[in-house]
């Protein structure tokens, strides 16, 4: 593991280091996966393990091939509810932090609410949103839209209340109305926050979409693998686990190359996600 | 431009129900530099705060009155020791913050001249990171000049630069901010001794009564009369600490 971990680690970086930082992130994220796969077959020919408790990676991989389409389709709907539930929990939680800057009255109804929110566990309520909401689409987008809600709102609000005070004193000096303050300065000071907040949105979201598909569903990954698993077609969950994992690292990124983009002055790190 | 009106601040500061330091009367040259010279801790800032309306931590007791008779407030423009240039905006954004904070469209114009005036005319589309520390000060004496208040408040805007960058930002700074009533806080008695028309100093016990030198602002730094100010301004300062 030494060659990985010889990057420097949370160190400031300009936005050339940070962009070569990234490419031997993916560097050694390759091979931490290959070393892992490695692992996982030397695992099957060493105990002899039956399949149907642990598939050697080559039969995942056939699996993977042959149910393509299958899993396709099944991925599409925990990629739709990912999406609705990424793309609504993070408009709730910015609104929220936005309101809880502007109005103390809002600060005094909804952090209680945020914090009791957090106090719940959220899976808690998967059965209740199944049982009010039935086996569709609605109760999976509500259950991803919960879980990043918080991290959102509480990420976003964090970054707004953290801006610069001389910057804020400069403003007062300037005659800055209240709006725009927040507008101008405010808000551009709490992207990088606030990307923090879609970062861990990210790896939420598929997580609270595949809980809700393990409580009651007729589709979607978290479904497929109950459904493979009760059939002891492990291979086949494995397969779907690999999709889903996929899926995950693939909205990260992607989510990262967005915070980048709302905050590129931002000095970056290389050790964080 | 014509010469910037006085001002005059009465009164004392409180901090939680005790006195800052005694009752001062702190009168800012019309058009020139007033330097506010002490230790750090005595409230320098916080003067500076009260002069330009801004929240001290404490309570301010008495009046501040500028001599044409309107407020202070809302006519000051502010430099700190931290450039206070937003991290995310280039160099010609930061100048023209003040008119998008107003609601008021930039005079883009001026802008540009302004900024050629400080020296960053080839930096007008960089960003703060970018830049070395004395050209993000150059950048703050920018959007200062944009701002076109007749007070300025200095709180120890050079003190972070280095030697010969802070000789340079003094000389830009006066020649720049000419016309404008200064208050300049800093715990430098050269720095005092170069740019004051009229330097106090402040200790617990009150504010000093001001010293003057001869000739007028700015001064050599190795100009006799300022080498002499300035080691009497440092014994003053460490016998009132």
């Amino acid at each position: 593991m030494s060659g990985v971990d010889a990057a420097p680690e949370a160190r400031p970086v300009g936005p050339t280091d940070g962009a070569a930082a990234r490419a031997r992130g993916a560097l050694a994220g390759v091979v931490v996966v290959a070393g892992l796969v490695a692992l996982w077959q030397a695992v099957v020919w060493l105990t002899d393990v039956p399949p149907f408790i642990l598939p050697a990676p080559g039969r995942v991989a056939a699996t993977l091939w042959t149910s393509a389409p299958l899993l396709a389709e099944h991925a599409l709907v925990t990629a739709t509810e990912v999406a609705l539930g990424l793309v609504i929990g993070v408009a709730l939680g910015v609104g929220t932090a936005l309101l809880l800057m502007v109005s103390s009255l809002a600060r005094r109804v909804f952090q209680p609410v945020m914090v009791f929110s957090q106090a719940v566990p959220v899976f808690a309520l998967a059965p209740l949103l199944t049982l009010w909401f039935g086996f569709g689409l609605l109760p999976k987008v509500l259950m991803a839209t919960l879980i990043i809600y918080f991290p959102v709102a509480s990420n976003f609000y964090d970054g707004l209340r953290r801006t610069d005070r001389g910057l804020l004193d400069l403003a007062r000096t300037m005659g800055g109305s209240q709006a725009r303050v927040l507008f101008h300065l405010r808000v551009p000071s709490a992207l990088p926050a606030l990307g923090s907040g879609l970062r861990l949105a990210a790896v939420y979201a598929p997580i609270g979409a595949v809980i809700s598909e393990w409580v009651g569903a007729s589709s979607g990954l978290g479904y497929l693998m109950i459904y493979a698993n009760a059939r002891t077609k492990i291979d086949l969950m494995f397969a779907a686990l690999m999709v889903l994992a996929l899926m995950t690292v693939a909205l990260h990124q992607a989510v990262s190359w967005l915070a980048r983009k709302l905050a590129g002055w931002a000095p970056e790190s290389t050790g964080g996600a | 431009m014509s010469t910037a009106p006085g001002a005059e601040l009465q009164g004392t500061i409180l901090f939680e129900g005790r006195p800052l330091f005694d009752d001062i009367e702190l009168a800012l040259v019309p058009g020139g530099w007033t330097c506010l010279l002490g230790p750090s801790g005595v409230g320098k800032s916080s003067i500076l705060r009260v002069f330009a309306g801004l929240d001290t931590g404490g309570s301010f007791r008495g009046r501040v009155t500028a001599a044409d008779g309107l407020p202070v407030a809302g006519r000051v423009a502010f430099m700190a020791q931290t450039d206070l240039l937003a991290p995310w905006a280039s160099v010609r954004r930061n100048v023209t913050l003040g008119a998008r904070l107003r609601g008021e469209r930039p005079d883009a114009k001026r802008a540009e001249r302004l900024i050629a005036r400080v020296g960053l005319a080839q930096a007008a589309e960089k960003r703060p990171a970018e830049l070395s520390g004395g050209m993000r000060q150059r950048a703050a004496l920018a959007r200062t000049l944009m701002e076109d208040r007749p007070f300025v408040l200095l709180d120890e805007p050079f003190s972070a630069l280095d030697a010969a960058t802070r000789a340079g930002m003094q000389e830009l700074a006066h020649e720049l901010l000419a016309g404008r009533t200064k208050l300049l806080i800093t715990h430098d008695p050269a720095e005092a001794a170069r740019l004051g028309d009229r330097i106090h100093l402040l200790s617990h016990g009150g504010l000093s009564a001001p010293v003057t030198l001869p000739s007028p602002p700015i001064r050599a730094p190795d100009a006799p009369e300022v080498l002499e100010a300035q080691a009497r301004l440092l014994s003053e300062m460490r016998s009132a600490a």
